[in-house]
């Protein structure tokens, strides 16, 4: 089987400027609704207390409400219902130091009269303990960020880092525009989630620039936006079938991985969709728009070249006995 | 067909693979498995916080117990001893004791001893504070480590996390009540104390206000039995927990279970002094703070042994038993963070990361047979190898599989396939230029590499700094990410090259492209 046949070279950088047009609204309209609306910190994040509760029926959602309200410590708390009618979660932003006084029974003491049911989770998050895990998960996208800079930069040359890193940021953007915009609750497996998209796009981008560095060297064009054309054409066989590929299990996972899983899968797919759209249409015009050029690389390859023989030589002498 | 080198490290990984993730997959008895986290097996995960400054306040009132006693035992006298958070002042009614006196507070490690004229006060030093808050830390983790290894749980994890957090984790909790249990018996502070009853005003004790006792230097108790029954003592204790060697459970004359305690040498001589001169009064035998029984001392208490009668049950004496067995807690804990994961929660968490991963599998095989044919067999050949090894490799290692540690498996399978891609696209290309498949192979792989290692070095990089900054659950992700990466560089790159090389007469031979490689050319 063949979907992509070699025979042409699509006009990928004829697009470039719709796609830019597109990039950057699109990340803007993120922005502007992290601005916003703002994140939906989960209890990981923000702090709180998350009570799961699972029915033998369908869980009588009101009947709960009015049980819950007669407590204070049920005071601001929100119960929604949890992937299905029998399962749902109570929310509240408030948490107990207390060790032995037990949010789970208190919640099992109240509910008692409302029907069978079991307790099945308990998440208490001090507001401490979620600020620290707020930091630290910043301080890992930065870290991870700044780690994927140096190396690129070191295997390839600064435009093509710089460039990755834009791609990456464009595409962590629009993922947590598209986590604002479902209102989808940020927990450290939504963290977890970006942190995968962050290797995923890179691992696009990286293929693409490879063949883009390949092609450099190999041919006598020193027209970049045509060598980009044609390092794209040539890899978007690999991009798309792997982008599949990645598509069919994270899908699976959306579909029947269950509801504590939804939101490291949601955020999954959106990472996957754009991160192919990014290497292909966003990465490479950037190496364009900062002026990377095809000569000056050619003669620094060049001297490269020669300083590597030169080396050789001197090794090969040594090793032989003549020097 | 030939074997070549990397074939047969191929099938060593292979083998190693099913050998060591055997164990794991058929739940034999022998051999390394893979833990569960407690997301997938249920149990209960706390960071605890301490304290510390309670800590520092019970070393002060145990330095003014001491005082008290060496005086005593001295004939001094001493008058208006208070302490507070960090202060202890008396004075002394004759000038002519002030050398021994200081003596012996000087010999107390990490206090400053200030005198001016015959009153004397006693504080600690920052550093001594400071060791005194690290102690708490380290002391508390050994107690509570102590408690939970006579509970009866398997494997229960306590270690200090960061500077001043412990965590616990307890697998296998299977109800609400031993949850309860266990929570009770890891914050119960367990501190022992025996009190002297004032006697002299204890009458008036329903009249009096805290300030009131105070002012006596006594402090007001509740009875552990009954809130409503109040007992006035002497605020500094005549000994305290530190003294105790043993506890355990016994039973009294109407067979209702009761603490047997003893004490210490040091611990046996000073309740031996003060029971000795104390015959007639009432010794107030308080835990926690609460009074659990006050009987009159008939005689001196010679050898060092005590009880701890109250109304509990036989379970509840048991597991005060524990805690006072294996120390108090020098400062109180407190609830950082709890996670709580019920045994259904976490099998149903397995059944859905199952199928998904079960699905997801079959559709990339599926898809990589029908689009490459072979070379899609080869490729799924080192996809399953690349399971067994992450599961290997995790058993080895104990490692935990947690719920995003499921979902990095399930990724690795998507990405995995990803090297294949690129190689076989490679080869297809090549073909299509129209070299040899020999030529086409070889090129494919050395084109390929470069940016298989790039890419995945890259990817490596993100999950090394999503395990350092990561907690927990993201550990467990970002570990099978990067074993997925590493055994995917052993089963993708060199095992499919091998497997190539050894059918490369076969494919030469047959010039049939579409069966190899799946395209027409």
């Amino acid at each position: 089987m063949e979907f992509f046949k070699y025979t042409r070279t699509f006009n990928f950088m004829g697009k470039s400027k719709l796609a830019m047009i597109l990039s950057i609204v699109l990340v803007l309209s993120s922005f502007a609704l992290l601005a916003t609306k703002g994140l939906n910190y989960g209890v990981d994040f923000a702090g709180g207390t998350i009570v799961q509760v699972k029915y033998t029926t369908d869980a009588p959602i009101d009947d709960m409400r009015e049980k819950l309200k007669g407590n204070k410590i049920f005071e601001d708390a929100t119960i929604t219902e949890f992937g299905s009618a029998e399962e749902v979660v109570i929310r509240m932003k408030t948490t107990t130091g207390n060790v032995t006084v037990d949010i789970g029974d208190v919640t099992r003491e109240s509910l008692k009269d409302t029907g069978e049911f079991e307790v099945r989770r308990v998440d208490i998050v001090g507001p401490k303990v979620g600020s620290e895990l707020k930091e630290k998960g910043i301080m890992s996208l930065i870290l991870a960020i700044v780690g994927i800079l140096i190396y690129v930069a070191f295997r390839f040359e600064w435009r093509f880092a710089v460039a990755s890193i834009i791609a990456l940021v464009h595409d962590v953007s629009i993922a947590l525009g598209a986590i604002v915009l479902v209102g989808l609750e940020v927990n450290l497996d939504v963290l977890a989630a970006l942190l995968t998209i962050l290797g995923y796009s890179l691992n696009d981008t990286i293929i693409v620039f490879d063949r883009i560095r390949e092609s450099v060297v190999k041919t006598r064009e020193s027209e970049l936006s045509e060598i980009i054309d044609d390092s794209i054409t040539k890899t978007l066989a690999r991009t798309t079938l792997t982008s599949l590929t990645t598509l069919f299990v994270v899908f699976t996972l959306f579909m029947f991985g269950g509801e504590i899983i939804h939101a490291f899968a949601f955020t999954l797919l959106v990472g996957i969709v754009i991160g192919t759209y990014s290497s292909i249409f966003v990465a490479s015009p950037i190496l364009l728009l900062f002026g990377f050029d095809v000569k000056k690389y050619h003669i620094k390859l060049a001297e490269k070249a020669k300083r590597e023989a030169e080396k050789e030589r001197m090794r090969s002498q040594f090793e032989s006995g003549v020097m | 067909m030939k074997l070549n080198y990397r074939v047969v490290i191929f099938a060593l990984s292979i083998i190693f693979g099913l050998f060591f993730s055997a164990p794991s997959l058929f739940q034999m008895q022998d051999g390394k498995k893979i833990t569960l986290g407690l997301d997938l097996q249920g149990g209960l995960h706390m960071l605890l916080g301490v304290k510390t400054e309670e800590a520092v306040k019970s070393r002060i009132k145990s330095i003014a117990a001491s005082i008290k006693h060496f005086s005593e035992r001295k004939d001094i006298l001493i008058d208006s001893l208070h302490f507070d958070e960090n202060e202890i002042t008396f004075t002394l009614l004759d000038k002519d004791d002030a050398k021994t006196v200081q003596t012996f507070l000087h010999e107390i490690e990490g206090a400053v001893v200030v005198v001016v004229d015959e009153k004397i006060s006693l504080s600690l030093t920052n550093e001594e504070i400071a060791e005194t808050e690290k102690q708490a830390i380290s002391q508390a983790i050994e107690t509570i480590r102590n408690r939970l290894d006579q509970f009866g749980l398997t494997e229960p994890v306590v270690a200090r996390q960061g500077e001043e957090k412990i965590l616990v984790q307890l697998a296998g909790i299977k109800s609400a009540d031993e949850e309860q249990r266990a929570r009770e018996l890891i914050s119960r502070a367990a501190k022992l104390e025996l009190m002297a009853v004032d006697e002299d005003r204890a009458a008036r004790v329903h009249t009096m206000s805290e300030s009131d006792a105070a002012a006596y230097g006594d402090v007001i108790l509740e009875d552990a039995a009954n809130p409503e029954i109040k007992h006035l003592v002497h605020e500094i204790p005549i000994l305290d927990g530190g003294m105790l060697t043993d506890a355990h459970v016994g039973f009294d004359q109407n067979n209702r279970p009761l603490i047997n305690f003893s004490l210490n040498a040091e611990g046996a001589e000073i309740f031996g002094d003060f029971t000795g001169k104390n015959v007639g009064k009432r010794l107030a035998v308080v835990l926690d703070g609460k009074v659990y029984s006050a009987p009159v001392i008939n005689e001196r208490i010679g050898g060092g042994s005590g009880q701890i009668s109250g109304s509990y049950s036989v379970m509840e004496a048991k597991d005060l038993a524990i805690a006072l067995r294996s120390g108090s807690l020098l400062a109180p804990i407190y609830l950082m963070e709890k996670r709580s994961v019920g045994p259904s929660l976490g099998a149903d968490s397995i059944k859905a990361s199952m199928i998904a991963l079960i699905g997801g599998f079959i559709l990339v095989i599926v898809f990589m047979i029908a689009y490459y044919r072979v070379a899609g067999i080869i490729a799924n050949i080192a996809l399953i190898a690349n399971l067994f090894i992450i599961l290997a490799v995790m058993s080895l290692f104990g490692a935990t599989l947690t719920l995003p540690g499921m979902a990095g498996i399930v990724l690795t399978v998507g990405m995995a396939v990803d090297a294949n891609v690129i190689i076989s696209e490679r080869i297809r290309e090549l073909i299509h230029e129209g070299v040899s498949t020999h030529r086409a192979i070889e090129e494919g792989y050395s084109n390929a590499m470069r940016a298989i290692l790039d890419a995945n070095i890259t990817t490596l990089i993100a999950a090394v700094v999503l395990y350092a900054y990561g907690t927990g659950a993201i550990k467990g992700f970002a570990i099978t990410i990067s074993i997925g990466i590493l055994a995917s560089m052993i089963t993708a790159i060199l095992g499919t090259h091998g497997i190539y090389q050894m059918l490369e007469k076969r494919i030469q031979k047959s010039k049939n492209n579409l069966l190899w490689f799946g395209i027409k050319g």
